[in-house]
């Protein structure tokens, strides 16, 4: 499976244009990358926000104890040189870093991680990344106000630090995500902190603009050797899809995420097609069944309405092939992806004969909740009724907002709903969401039920190595697939348009605007290569 | 005069009671909330969301809320970001100056555009002139500001090189242009009909008429009794073009990433960040009072014979 990975993201890089191991990084000059998910950038306190946009930022100006390996799709330590694990894989050591500094100059030390972490379970606060620390001993009772220190973590010596879990995972999965970056206690206790922030990041910050732009310029005292080879950064806050368009073409930015209509475009055109990067993100966007909702509850209509509709036709007419074909809830990228399986084929008499088998042979109606997105959202929805009502489904499409749709599922208030899902990296964690312990308001939005589900999960969680508890993790994504408590739409394919002048750009499947900049050069055809 | 201006002013205070009011319980009705707004896929997790609610306050009964946002109000505390956690003053001011230099830029446009495309459109009825500025002030009203904004960046930015497409800069007026001029073509569109609607009433009036038979000059008539009797109509619309331009400069904000009050508006609308929507919309409406409360102002000042009762 991983070499099946490793080939699979060669291959993105190759298609990218990317390989440039034989060249020279060039020192200098500045990044102009995009921030292109519409809204301006939120707080640069990187612990109080999860948002995609703010993610871009904490790549630039933070660091987590983690790193997101790109190319091998799996973390690797960032800010400690090795760890070691007990026996019983509980109790983990890491030995940091003595050369991170943070932008004012003080050298990183176990200290900042205990702080951080135990700020991020402050049970005060809302902090995103509390979802992870829990995995730490002890980290529930500092959120429950019942302990004022994690008992899971121990500080060795400055550089050394102990750290106890809950339950044998990766610690790596938990600890790489922005929302548990490491910060600087002295400075996030300025309230000058979440406009002028200081982490330990390749860059530190030097303005922004808001609405409009953030600049930072290299941090001379970066551990990493030789990085970063730019001497700035400018991240531009570019929601608009036609203004990145003509900024681009424009030469005025480095980088684009591209929507469908400019992927085909850029595709087409013979220059900017020699500039593309792809990337299968861990995102699966889906239509949620409830089985609350009485035709939901037999397997039968779930399997029908995945074989009722031409998924294939959508992907390849409206979404115009930027996605991949959904066989199941797990990611291309997942570890435990199999790549063998093959998704539900497009068959309106199986799915009529499934649907008179349960008792639908003149079909139901049934509400679907949809926001607008393009991709995930109105017109999916309604480029697949025509499909649904050939095999008697009688669609009604409900309009919410994305900001209501979340509300929506928590509260099961729905019949169906289409969304997309954040289902990855970790395959274990991404599956949890359809074990019948999870409660609805956590994650598992269907109420999924299935003691067999639960049962390969568990015994997931405590196989002793990776590829057993892989296997394990491909049974429970293929008996979910039979199960199909979703219609398994598409894993979104990630584009990114970049400039002949850009080097190192990483094909990052849990995020493709999330680029590590120290990686990234420029060459001296860029117009602000000094 | 100053009993005037206090007059006025005074009268802007149930407007802005019930805009306070209106956008309170709008905002604490609607569904969504500020810990479901997540982008693409990321959900938060249910204890972090139930935290985040009680440490925001949107636990609290709704008219617990409203007074102590009215109390804070008063005293000038707009609240805190749910997003960004700093003072919504603080934001706002951040956006004030580009936002009022964008507007200050696209009506200048407009009024030196359209205000003497409608006089010579006026000055001579059905001529090629007049025909040709109303197919420009109807093009210009009927032109989305997106699209029109697109446009100008392709001939100016891609086509041309004279101007970049988008950003603020330094904040000079290379990256002024562009975002002005789509912001404004509307506005000048207006005005130009308008003025040229305002300035034929005058011409067919009596004592212009007059005026004409006791011998005066053309370009008298026009200076002393045309000019003035027609700004009344023109200084109105000025005043409510002007007023409304910030909250209408969100697209043209959105689309050349300029940071004003507009895109801080719709980003904080759609993220469901109460806090800031208030505080955007009150200062939006306050320009909008400010402005036509100068408007008032300045007719009496044009014409003295208008009165407020």
């Amino acid at each position: 499976m991983r070499k099946l990975l490793l080939a699979a993201t060669a291959l993105a890089f190759v298609l990218g244009g990317t390989a440039e191991a034989q060249q020279t990084p060039r020192k200098g000059g500045t990044i102009r990358l995009t921030a292109p998910y519409g809204a301006s950038l939120g707080s640069f306190d990187i612990h109080t926000t999860p948002r995609a946009q703010d993610g871009i930022v904490a790549k630039i100006l933070h660091r987590t104890l983690y790193n997101w390996d790109t190319q091998n799709n799996k973390p690797v330590l960032e800010l400690a040189k090795s760890v070691s694990a007990s026996a019983d894989g509980l109790v983990h050591t890491f030995k940091l870093r003595d050369d991170a500094y943070f932008h004012n100059g003080r050298r990183m030390t176990a200290d900042d991680l205990i702080w951080s972490y135990t700020r991020i379970m402050d049970g005060s606060k809302g902090f995103p990344g509390a979802r992870y620390i829990r995995i730490i001993k002890g980290a529930v009772d500092v959120e429950k106000g019942a302990a004022k220190e994690i008992s899971g973590l121990r500080k060795v010596d400055d550089f050394t630090l102990e750290m106890t879990l809950t339950s044998r995972v990766e610690p790596g999965f938990y600890f790489f995500g922005d929302t548990t970056s490491i910060l600087p206690k002295e400075e996030v206790a300025k309230s000058t902190f979440g406009s002028a922030p200081v982490g330990l990041g390749p860059f530190k910050f030097v303005e922004h603009v808001p609405g409009s732009r953030l600049v930072a310029e290299r941090w001379e005292k970066f551990y990493k050797p030789g990085k970063p080879y730019a001497d700035r950064v400018q991240l531009m806050v570019m929601g608009e899809a036609a203004a990145r368009d003509v900024a681009f073409r424009n030469k005025e930015i480095d980088t684009s995420i591209l929507g469908p209509a400019q992927y085909v475009a850029y595709r087409a055109d013979p220059e900017l097609s020699k500039g593309i990067l792809e990337v299968a993100e861990v995102f699966t966007r889906n239509m949620t069944m409830n089985p609350a909702f009485k035709p939901f509850s037999d397997k039968r209509v779930r399997q029908a309405f995945n074989h009722a509709i031409d998924t294939d036709l959508i992907i390849k007419r409206l979404v115009r092939d930027k996605a991949y074909r959904a066989t199941s809830w797990l990611p291309i990228a997942s570890p435990a992806y199999d790549k063998n399986m093959k998704p539900y084929a497009f068959d309106p008499e199986k799915a009529k004969k499934l649907l008179a088998e349960a008792g639908y042979k003149d079909g139901f109606e049934l509400e679907w909740t949809t926001s607008q997105n393009e991709s995930w959202g109105l017109p999916i929805v309604e480029a697949a009724i025509p499909y649904l009502a050939r095999v008697g489904i009688k669609v009604k499409p409900k309009l919410v907002e994305t900001a209501v749709l979340t509300e929506v599922a928590m509260k099961g208030d729905f019949q169906s709903y289409i969304t997309s899902n954040q289902t990855g990296p970790d395959s274990l964690s991404t599956l949890r969401c359809f074990d019948s312990r999870t409660p609805r308001t956590a994650c598992n939005y269907s109420g999924f039920k299935n003691p067999a589900y639960d049962k390969l999960l568990d015994d997931a969680a405590a196989a002793p190595d990776e590829a057993k508890r892989n296997a394990l993790l491909s049974q429970a994504n293929a008996l979910l697939y039979e199960e199909a408590p979703v219609w398994f739409f598409n894993y979104n394919k990630a584009v990114m348009a970049y400039q002949p002048w850009v080097h190192g750009l990483q094909a990052n499947a849990t995020e493709l605007a999330h680029q590590y900049p120290e990686d990234i050069w420029i060459d001296e055809r860029s117009p602000v290569a000094k | 005069m100053p009993l005037l201006i206090l007059r006025r002013l005074g009268n802007t205070i149930p407007t802005i009671v019930a805009v306070v009011l209106v956008i309170f319980t709008l905002f604490s009705v609607i569904p969504g909330s500020f810990t479901s707004s997540g982008d693409d896929g990321r959900m938060l997790d249910a204890q972090v969301m139930e935290r985040m609610r009680k440490e925001l306050g949107l636990d609290d009964p709704l008219h617990q809320r409203f007074g102590t946002y009215v109390v804070n109000l008063a005293q000038g505390d707009l609240g805190n970001s749910f997003r960004t956690r700093e003072p919504v003053t603080k934001i706002i001011a951040q956006r004030l100056w580009p936002s009022l230099k964008l507007t200050l830029a696209a009506m200048g446009f407009a009024i030196l555009v359209g205000v003497p495309l409608g006089f010579i459109a006026a000055l001579k009825p059905g001529s090629l002139v007049d025909m040709a500025s109303m197919v420009v002030a109807i093009s210009g009203l009927s032109l989305p500001k997106f699209w029109l904004g697109l446009m100008l960046m392709y001939l100016f930015a891609l086509t041309l090189g004279w101007l970049p497409s988008f950003g603020y800069g330094d904040g000079g007026i290379r990256h002024l242009i562009l975002p002005a001029v789509a912001l404004g073509v509307s506005p000048m569109a207006l005005l130009a009909r308008t003025t040229r609607a305002g300035v034929l009433d005058v011409l067919n009036a009596d004592f212009v008429r007059t005026a004409r038979s006791k011998g005066m000059s053309e370009y008298r008539v026009v200076r002393w009794h045309v000019v003035r009797n027609a700004l009344v109509l023109v200084l109105t619309t000025i005043g409510l073009q002007f007023g409304s331009l910030m909250g209408q400069a969100v697209v043209v904000e959105k689309l050349f990433s300029w940071p004003g009050l507009g895109s801080l508006l719709v980003d904080s609308v759609f993220q469901r960040d109460i806090p800031v929507v208030q505080g955007s919309i009150l200062v939006i409406v306050l320009f909008f009072l400010l402005i036509n409360t100068l408007v008032d102002i300045a007719y009496v000042i044009i014409d003295p014979r208008i009165r407020y009762g």
